[in-house]
């Protein structure tokens, strides 16, 4: 909640009238303009490719459904400035609004993919087969109850496709297409002017919340569980026919695009290291990236353990807002976490100001949630009644947690260690505002090698962030394929 | 092995009182059955004498010690009890060997000799030990819980509805192996259960529990033939109601004049025949005439409802043994067997 107010207050200093003239400024227009339109035809796509590619992969007889779920869950494992990257060293005068979208939407498809392919392997095929046999076609079947069974999948997915579009600097940056975010971090670098930053953040702010409360009414009250008893049974799978090669090309053609290119891309690149301008020593910047996702990883699962455990445990009206809160201020950009926690640091702890312990506490506040979700699970799957067990047979409560309830929450716990683990290795808007002057992770070796157009130099940084990520390719799956049973 | 005393025990969960002065005395060395539908508290009352729950009122002393009282609180793991829940609640993440001697000190934990003699006192195979409780059925995890908690060779043994998850041929075998256990180490047990059958075989002592009172507590055989009231003679198991009139060693109603030695006096009572009390014989042997409306078989043995032939008929429920089960339609004479109990009416 802080970084709100934070914003809020710097934006308001110079008083209404001026923060309103800030607002309202043809270059402001210009940006929102590109930002909406970059959400909706990337969310639009993302949806299209995403749903499409779940049914492909999930309910017929494709042939390769497994190889198939590894392809499109893998672009996630290439951060999208990664991306972007590829797809600029590879076609030259890539940019604009068309760049954009292409690259995002092949950045972030399986945001959608995969809540939509996860629901359409565990959901009862009973209503389908209810509704063709009152009478509807295939095609009608899927739009009128098909369709509504996966609405709050896909809501779900199209949320996180567009609060990523909305903090996404750096993809967008090299296609030198300005949105609010990239246009904040401009004007911070360039002019340092914290003022009109923090009022492009408010804007960027109210965005997000729009976005938010979006989803939430249309997510809406209705009722998409299973109503009524009986074992639900596994889907079957529509037979393709004829179409089986359209659409083996197509997921092939996606995946390429997807997958293949980045890979091609950085893969040339890195057989060429030796022309780059500038000598790459991976040493540094792997330490510091590591360290500092360590160190972020091990304070954001301590600091979510007692709020999931309330959440879990004892489900309150606090501990809800708690949870609430985090969720908020995970979704602002990381821009604005980063702005607000600069401007408090100026403000209040000057020699805090860029050093590790903020940068940590950027990370934490942006990616607590990641924690929550798999901590909360873990806590939840061990029945209290094991601590009455082992309290029974001599042990006091500390003792009882410890031997008992701890070793039981680890494994879930860990799983939380790593999403964050990996979010923070790859992170690199909050960390080129926040990192200590002199240090570089991956990210911003890359940035830096890549924003003077050194592609030689800034592969292997790009290769050694994929190689970061790929495991948050195999936990998703992981995580995916448990889904059906809970 | 202690006893174990309770003595006025009123509990509650958040705004709803569940247990009301509830009294109760296990003898060191015997078994006591809590018998009681589902909701009724008895779970509760296990959970106060297990120290995860704090009485509002009242005092539970265990072999004379006070544990929890008015101003004495002894948290769960300095009781000494065993516990063992209705899902046995073995820790996941440990082996069969580890679970059971999950309780005892450290340099004991190690004693292969001591899992061996525990697993064979439940009656599992000494070899169950390396096993994860994934790999075992309900019963043998039924089983394993046991062993853990008597490792500790524990004053009071407080058994949550064991068998419960069971199915029936599995209930049967684990009970009469937990009995047997339990009977081998000399344990005093309270054994919490809304299964009638389970309560009488298993116990010394019947507790009737409803709506968080204890309205009887007895041996098996006395609260079954000579219930307090009309509830808890139904709890026990099928039984008939007859309104009737006292008079000197007799007692009338609709199937006559019932030998009942020892009455005296003129009162209105309740008797409680039991299915078996009656006996059904060939039309005209001397008797009540009655005709059969319904008969509900069993394999083993049948109910049969009878209408009795006088004035009001009222409806009565004979068990017979399965060959012997009149047709519907039939007329039958019943005649009662032994002594029928009154309740004041």
């Amino acid at each position: 909640m802080l970084p709100l107010l934070v914003v809020a207050v710097t934006a308001l200093q110079s008083g209404p009238a001026e923060a309103f003239a800030l607002v309202w400024r043809p270059r402001v227009a210009e940006l929102l303009r590109n930002t909406v339109s970059l959400v909706v035809l990337t969310g639009t796509l993302s949806a299209v490719l995403g749903v499409g590619a779940a049914w492909l992969v999930e309910r017929t007889a494709l042939p390769g459904a497994g190889l198939w779920r590894v392809a499109f869950v893998a672009p996630l494992a290439v951060p999208a400035f990664v991306n972007s990257f590829a797809w600029a060293a590879l076609v030259p005068g890539f940019s604009g609004l068309g760049g954009a979208v292409l690259v995002t939407t092949l950045s972030y498809f399986p945001f959608v993919f995969l809540p939509v392919a996860a629901l359409l392997r565990s959901t009862d095929p009973g209503l389908e087969e209810a509704a063709r046999s009152l009478g509807l076609g295939p095609v009608r079947t899927f739009l009128r109850v098909g369709l509504a069974q996966l609405r709050p999948a896909l809501l779900g997915g199209l949320l996180l496709v567009a609060l990523h579009l909305l903090a996404e600097f750096g993809a967008l940056e090299m296609l030198r297409f300005p949105t609010f975010t990239t246009a904040i971090l401009d004007q911070y670098e360039v002019a340092f002017d914290s003022r009109s930053g923090s009022v492009l953040a408010l804007v960027l702010m109210g965005l997000a919340v729009t976005v938010l409360t979006l989803e939430m009414l249309a997510r809406g009250r209705t009722r998409h569980a299973r109503v009524g008893a009986g074992s639900a049974r596994r889907p079957t799978r529509a037979r393709l026919g004829a179409l089986t090669v359209p659409a083996l090309l197509a997921t092939g053609g996606l995946a390429v695009l997807a997958v293949g290119v980045p890979a091609w891309s950085i893969g040339t690149w890195l057989t060429r290291t030796g022309e780059a301008y500038e000598p790459v020593v991976l040493g540094p910047a792997v330490r510091s990236t590591l360290g500092l996702a360590l160190v972020a990883a091990l304070v954001t699962t301590v600091a979510t353990f007692p709020a999931a455990w309330l959440l879990a445990r004892r489900r309150s009206r606090f501990a809800v807002l708690v949870e609430r809160v985090t969720y908020l201020a995970s979704s602002l950009p990381g821009v604005v976490v980063a702005l607000a926690l600069i401007a408090l640091a100026i403000g209040y702890a000057r020699p805090l100001y860029q050093t590790a312990p903020v940068l940590v506490l950027a990370y934490a506040v942006l990616f607590v949630p990641r924690a929550m979700v798999t901590t909360r699970a873990a806590i939840a799957a061990v029945p209290p009644e094991l601590g009455d067990a082992a309290r029974a047979l001599g042990d006091g409560p500390l003792r009882a947690f410890a031997r008992v309830q701890l070793p039981l929450m680890l494994r879930g716990t860990m799983a939380g260690f790593a999403l964050v683990f990996i979010a923070v290795s790859t992170e690199l808007t909050a960390t080129l505002l926040l990192a200590p002057t002199g240090t570089q992770t991956l990210a911003t070796a890359f940035w830096s090698a890549s924003s003077s157009l050194d592609y030689a130099a800034a592969a292997p940084y790009a290769a050694a962030l994929v190689v970061l990520s790929a495991p948050l390719t195999w936990l998703l799956l992981r995580s995916g394929r448990e889904e059906p049973a809970t | 092995m202690s006893d174990l005393r309770l003595s006025g025990i009123s509990a509650s969960h958040p705004r709803t009182p569940v247990l009301h002065d509830v009294d109760l005395a296990v003898p060191s060395g015997t078994t006591t059955a809590v018998l009681g539908p589902s909701g009724c508290g008895k779970t509760t009352l296990l959970r106060v004498v297990g120290g995860f729950m704090r009485p509002d009122a009242g005092e539970v002393r265990l072999g004379g010690d006070v544990v929890a009282g008015p101003g004495t609180w002894v948290p769960p793991e300095r009781r000494g009890l065993g516990y063992v829940a209705q899902e046995g609640n073995l820790f996941p993440h440990l082996t069969v060997a580890a679970n059971i001697t999950y309780g005892l000190p450290r340099r004991e934990r190690k004693d292969a000799a001591r899992v061996g003699e525990l697993l064979e006192l439940v009656g599992l195979p000494g070899d169950h030990g390396s096993r994860r409780p994934d790999q075992l059925s309900g019963g043998q995890q039924q089983r394993v819980a046991l062993a853990r908690a008597l490792a500790r060779r524990p004053r009071v043994v407080l058994l949550d509805e064991p068998f419960s998850a069971l199915d029936p041929e599995l209930r049967v075998a684990t009970r009469d192996a937990v009995a047997s256990a339990l009977a081998a180490e000399r344990a005093t047990v309270v054994l919490v259960t809304h299964d009638q059958a389970e309560a009488l075989s298993f116990a010394d002592q019947v507790a009737i529990m409803h709506e968080g009172r204890i309205t009887q507590a007895g041996p098996p055989a006395e609260v079954y033939r000579a219930p307090s009231d009309r509830r808890s003679a139904v709890s026990l198991g099928e039984a008939c109601f007859l309104a009737g009139r006292t008079g000197d060693g007799i007692v009338t109603c609709a199937l006559g004049a019932l030998p009942v030695p020892g009455t005296t006096g003129t009162r209105e009572v309740e008797l409680l025949i039991r299915p078996e009390q009656l006996h059904l014989g060939a039309d005209g042997s001397g008797g009540c005439p009655a005709r059969v409306v319904r008969t509900e078989f069993f394999g083993h043995d049948a109910l049969v409802e009878l209408r009795l032939e006088t004035a009001d008929g009222p409806v009565l429920r004979a068990r017979t043994v399965g060959p012997a089960t009149p047709a519907v339609g039939s007329r039958v004479a019943v005649t009662v067997e032994g002594r029928p109990h009154l309740i004041d009416r």
